[in-house]
């Protein structure tokens, strides 16, 4: 049993839950007052109860989405998790080499989503596109324009070059924290590599992967612009994830009662991962201690 | 305010998330809380059981809209006993 300490310290927070107010807790009170109502516009308005959650939780096309979409956030995480740890394994432990790795690694990160998008939209086309015509010279009929597996790989490896280098430099800054008498006693005792690597480097870097997983999770359970401007969710609706069709009822139909709902429900599988997930780190964290 | 088009049912629901909050940031200051373990698989405080208790209760609805069609304050009372016995027991 442990006591907390000095309650007085909560009110250093006071600012930061002043501007959270305003950017999120306010906005999030107005979702919540436009999902129980057909609004067109504050002075249009008829109360509805909770029909919107009704309709949004029994809708066919939604439930498709939701489907696609975890399947697509699991998909990065298979994918970027091992190959990040992989990628952090085989980066220099020190010399000229390490600053160099890291800015290469840091450099896919500082690019804004829609570049990214648009990168790839150019990267993936058969004619001009290093991607698109290196696969076409291997005779494979590649066209992400029409193909709903091909647009699927595209917009999965387009993920995959944008954020794999955050977990490399998560995973890189965890093994970094060991201290070197481990591996001079795995020395000691003949370890193979795979041996510290599984009861050495992966244990200590069980802290970093969970941020890593869930930044990754969080981030890619969200996405929007990449596959918006890769794609536009098409071929027919096969890349349309959560956000564009939250984005197309609320501004595409204008339909702000349901959209408002959807976005609730949204917001509380988001909530509920997250919670999971620092509850796990939380307890981790206590456990190590 | 009339730009959030507030309705007499989200007033009252945010009132009363408020009135907990308030209540519960008394009790804080009152008697601080000390982390234990009750029925859940882990050591709670307080504030973390209001917060599961709001969650679970806010995922109940949605399961109860979406797989039933009853009228919403059964399951309203069933949220309000469970998140008791979580405060309580939890």
């Amino acid at each position: 049993m442990q006591r907390t300490h000095n309650n007085r310290a909560w009110w250093l927070v006071l600012p930061v839950v002043i501007v959270v107010a305003f950017s999120a807790i306010i906005p999030m009170m107005t979702v919540v007052n436009y999902s129980v109502q057909d609004i067109f516009d504050p002075s249009t308005r008829f109360f509805v109860g909770t029909e919107w959650y009704r309709e949004i939780l029994r809708d066919e096309r939604l439930h498709d989405s939701l489907i696609r979409q975890f399947i697509y956030s699991f998909a990065v995480l298979a994918i970027e998790i091992p190959l990040g740890i992989a990628v952090a394994l085989s980066m220099p432990r020190k010399g000229a080499m390490v600053s160099l790795c890291m800015i290469l690694l840091a450099l896919p990160l500082l690019i804004p989503w829609n570049v990214v998008g648009t990168i790839w939209q150019i990267i993936g086309r058969e004619d001009i596109g290093l991607y698109g015509w290196a696969l076409g010279q291997l005779g494979i009929d590649y066209n992400y324009a029409s193909n709903p597996a091909d647009a699927w790989v595209t917009v999965l490896v387009m993920d995959v070059w944008h954020w794999t280098s955050l977990v490399a430099l998560l995973c890189y800054s965890g093994l970094r924290a060991i201290p070197d008498v481990y591996y001079q006693a795995a020395r000691i005792d003949r370890a193979s590599p795979w041996a510290v690597f599984r009861y050495i480097q992966l244990p200590k870097l069980k802290s970093v992967l969970l941020i890593g997983i869930m930044l990754r999770f969080m981030d890619s359970f969200m996405i929007y612009t990449e596959p918006f401007v890769l794609t536009g969710g098409g071929p027919g609706t096969t890349t349309t994830f959560l956000s564009q069709t939250l984005t197309q009822m609320a501004i595409g139909q204008f339909d702000l009662g349901r959209a408002a709902a959807f976005s609730l429900i949204y917001f509380l599988i988001i909530l509920l991962v997250s919670w999971l997930f620092y509850t796990a780190m939380t307890h981790q964290d206590s456990d190590d201690a | 305010m009339e730009w959030m088009a507030w309705t007499l049912p989200t007033t009252l629901f945010f009132a009363g998330i408020g009135i907990i909050l308030l209540g519960m940031t008394a009790w804080q200051f009152a008697t601080p809380t000390l982390s234990r373990q009750g029925f859940l698989p882990i050591a709670t405080t307080r504030g973390d059981r209001l917060f599961i208790g709001l969650l679970s209760s806010g995922w109940l609805h949605l399961l109860w809209l979406g797989f039933t069609d009853q009228v919403l304050w059964i399951i309203s009372v069933v949220c309000v006993v469970w998140m008791l016995l979580l405060m309580k027991w939890g």
